[in-house]
C-alpha cells in the first residue's frame, strides 16, 4: 500500500496557481525530502496533500483513502513550520500535545491522556516543559512540543514542514535522532526541507519542486558549487577560533 | 432588621430568587464561550451578535403585535435567539473567508441591528423604557417563563462546550493541525458560533445586549493573568462570572443602581486589581531564577560578565559558554 498518492494536484491561493500538476506517489516506510527554493510551492503541496488547503484539481489518497473523513486520521501526524499564535489564552505544552490526540472520529482525548501526552514530551526531551505556558518557550522549545503533538499518536504517516528552520544545531541532532527511531519503526515520513543538511543519511528519496511543479525525483540531488562538497554544511558549526581577549586589540606601531 | 434577617428577606424574595437563579447560571455559562471566542482572536465578536439581536427583540415584538399575543414582548427572547444564531453564522463564514471587505461588511450589520432595532420596536409600540430594559438589562423584571428559557439554554451551553472544550480548543488554538487531523472544522467552528448567540441572548436580561460581550470576555481576562492552562482559566473565569454577577446582583437589593452596569464595573476592577497585583507576586516568586533555557550557543564571546560565565573564569580571554 501506498502512504500517499496524489494525481495532477493542482492548488490556488489568491487567484495564483501554486502547485501546478504535482504526481506524487510515497510507498510506506520510505523516507522522502521535499526541496526547493523559498516560494517553491512545497509547503502549500504537504498542506494540500493533508486537506489543510484545498486543490482545484486532482485526486488524493492518504493511507488507502480518498483525502475526507475516510482517512484513518489518527495515523497521520503533522508538523506545521510553527506555533500558530493562537490569542493570548494561556496554554500549557502538555495542553497542545493533548489536542493531538483529536482527530476526524475521536473528538474527546481518551482517560489515559496525561501519561500518553507526557511519555510523547520525554521522547523529545522536554517532559520538564510541561507545566509551561507555550507562549513562553524558546522557537526550539516549542518545535519540540509540535512533532510530540504529532507523534502522540504514534502515527503511520508523519509530515513535516521545515522542522529545524530556526533551529540551534543541538536540537536539529535530536530531531534527526528522533526521525530515524521513527524510519526504523516503520513510519512513513515526508518532510519539507529548505537544505538536508544533517538529514542526509536519512533520506531515501528525494524531490524537488520548482514553480509549483517536480523538476527532480529521485536520489537527494547534488548541490550547487562549493555547497555540493562532501562536507559542506550550510549551518557552519566551525571549529573554535582564537578566542578574543579583553585586551587591547589595537596595536600602534611605527614603521620607518 | 439586623443583617441575618435582611439576608433572608432577600433571598425569601421570589423576585431575587429567579434574578439569582438567571445570574449564577449565565455567570457560569458566558466565560465559557468567552475562552473560546478569545482564544479565536474574536474577543468582540460577541458585542456584534448583542447588536444583531436586537432587531431580533424587535421583530418578537411586532410578530407578536400582529398577532395580539400577550404581554406584547412574549417573542421577544425566540426573536433574540434567531437573529443572534442568524448573525453569528453570518460573522463566522466571513471570518471563514478572511477577506478584509468582510470588516466593513461586519460593521454595516452590527449598525444596521442597532438601528433597526430602535426602529422597529418603536414601530411595534415599544417604550423608551423597554428599549432601555433590553440594552441595559432588567434581571428585576424576570419571569418564570423566562428563567425556564435562561436555564435551559445555559444548561445547553454549559453541557456542549464543558463537554466539547477540547475539541472546540483544538479548532480555537490552531485550525490548521485541526483540519490535517481530519477534525470537523466547519462544524465545531459554527458550535462556538452558536454558542456565542445563545449565550448573547440568555445574557440580555441579565447585563443587557450592550454589555453581553463585558460578561463573556472580562473574566477570562482576569483569569489569563493568573493561570497557566486553558483548562484552568476556562474554570476560574467561570467561577469569576459567577462571582460578579451574584455579588452585583446583591448590591443592587439594597442600592438603586442598575444591576448590568454594577456586574460589569465589578469585573473590570477585579480586572484592574488583578492586573496590578499580579506583577508584583509573580516578580517575589520568580526572584533567583534565570528564565533562559541552558543550552549551548556557537558565538564566542569574551565573558564580560562573570554572573553569565558557568565556571570560574581562569583569567580574561575565556569564551562565554
Amino acid at each position: 500500500m501506498n502512504a500517499i498518492e496524489a494525481d495532477g494536484v493542482q492548488v490556488t491561493l489568491g487567484g495564483q496557481p501554486i502547485v501546478r500538476g504535482v504526481d506524487l506517489t510515497v510507498p510506506t516506510r520510505q523516507v522522502l525530502a521535499l526541496l526547493g527554493a523559498n516560494g517553491s510551492g512545497k509547503s502549500t503541496l504537504v498542506r494540500a496533500l493533508l486537506g489543510v488547503v484545498p486543490h482545484v484539481a486532482g485526486s488524493i489518497r492518504l493511507l488507502g483513502a480518498p483525502l475526507g473523513p475516510d482517512v484513518p486520521w489518527q495515523r497521520v501526524g503533522y508538523v506545521p513550520q510553527r506555533m500558530a499564535a493562537a490569542g493570548g489564552v494561556p496554554t500549557t505544552a502538555l495542553e497542545v500535545v493533548v489536542s493531538g490526540m483529536l482527530h476526524g472520529r475521536r473528538l474527546r482525548p481518551p482517560r489515559d491522556r496525561r501519561a500518553r501526552a507526557l511519555a510523547a514530551l520525554d521522547a523529545l526531551g522536554v517532559a520538564d516543559l510541561q507545566d509551561r505556558r507555550v507562549q513562553e518557550l524558546s522557537g526550539g522549545q516549542q518545535q519540540r512540543v509540535l512533532i510530540a503533538r504529532a507523534l502522540v499518536r504514534e502515527p503511520a504517516l508523519l509530515v513535516l514542514d521545515e522542522p529545524t528552520s530556526g533551529i540551534d544545531l543541538p536540537t536539529q541532532g535530536t530531531f534527526v535522532d528522533a526521525l530515524s527511531r521513527l524510519r526504523d519503526a516503520g513510519t512513513t515520513v515526508v518532510v519539507v526541507l529548505h537544505e538536508i543538511g544533517p538529514f542526509a543519511p536519512l533520506i531515501d528519496r528525494s524531490v524537488v519542486l520548482r514553480h509549483g511543479r517536480v523538476v527532480h525525483d529521485g536520489p537527494p540531488p547534488p548541490a550547487r558549487g562549493e555547497h555540493g562538497d562532501v562536507d559542506h554544511d550550510h549551518t557552519h558549526p566551525h571549529a573554535d577560533p582564537e578566542p578574543p581577549t579583553d585586551g587591547p586589540d589595537l596595536t600602534l606601531e611605527v614603521t620607518p | 432588621m439586623n443583617g441575618w434577617e435582611q439576608v433572608l428577606a432577600l433571598l425569601s424574595s421570589p423576585l431575587m430568587q429567579r434574578a439569582l437563579v438567571a445570574a449564577v447560571l449565565v455567570g457560569a455559562a458566558a466565560p465559557v464561550v468567552g475562552t473560546f471566542l478569545v482564544q479565536r482572536r474574536m474577543a468582540l465578536m460577541g458585542d456584534g451578535v448583542g447588536h444583531v439581536a436586537l432587531t431580533g427583540v424587535a421583530l418578537g415584538w411586532l410578530v407578536g403585535s400582529w398577532a395580539a399575543v400577550s404581554p406584547a414582548d412574549s417573542l421577544a427572547v425566540p426573536g433574540a435567539v434567531v437573529a443572534a444564531v442568524v448573525g453569528s453564522v453570518v460573522i463566522e463564514l466571513v471570518r471563514e473567508r478572511g477577506r478584509t471587505s468582510g470588516d466593513l461588511a461586519l460593521a454595516i450589520m452590527f449598525y444596521g441591528g442597532i438601528a433597526g432595532g430602535v426602529l422597529l420596536i418603536k414601530l411595534a409600540g415599544g417604550t423608551n423604557a423597554n428599549l432601555m430594559s433590553y440594552l441595559f438589562g432588567s434581571i428585576s423584571t424576570v419571569s418564570t417563563g423566562d428563567l425556564w428559557w435562561t436555564a435551559a439554554l445555559a444548561v445547553l451551553v454549559l453541557v456542549v462546550g464543558v463537554g466539547l472544550r477540547w475539541a472546540l480548543f483544538a479548532v480555537s488554538h490552531d485550525e490548521e493541525f485541526a483540519r490535517a487531523s481530519g477534525l470537523p472544522v466547519r462544524a465545531l467552528s459554527m458550535v462556538v458560533a452558536v454558542l456565542a448567540a445563545l449565550t448573547v441572548t440568555i445574557s440580555m436580561r441579565v447585563v443587557g445586549l450592550l454589555l453581553v460581550s463585558a460578561l463573556m470576555i472580562v473574566p477570562v481576562a482576569v483569569a489569563q493573568i493568573v493561570s497557566r492552562s486553558f483548562g484552568r482559566t476556562m474554570l476560574l473565569a467561570s467561577a469569576i462570572g459567577v462571582g460578579v454577577s451574584v455579588v452585583g446582583l446583591v448590591i443592587t437589593y439594597w442600592n438603586d443602581v442598575p444591576p448590568g452596569a454594577t456586574i460589569v464595573v465589578l469585573a473590570i476592577g477585579l480586572y484592574a486589581t488583578a492586573a496590578v497585583a499580579h506583577p508584583i507576586v509573580a516578580r517575589r516568586r520568580a526572584a533567583g531564577r534565570d528564565p533562559h533555557p541552558d543550552v549551548l550557543d556557537d558565538v564566542l564571546v569574551a565573558a564580560s560578565d562573570p554572573a553569565c560565565a558557568p565556571e570560574p573564569s581562569p583569567g580574561p580571554g575565556t569564551t562565554g559558554r
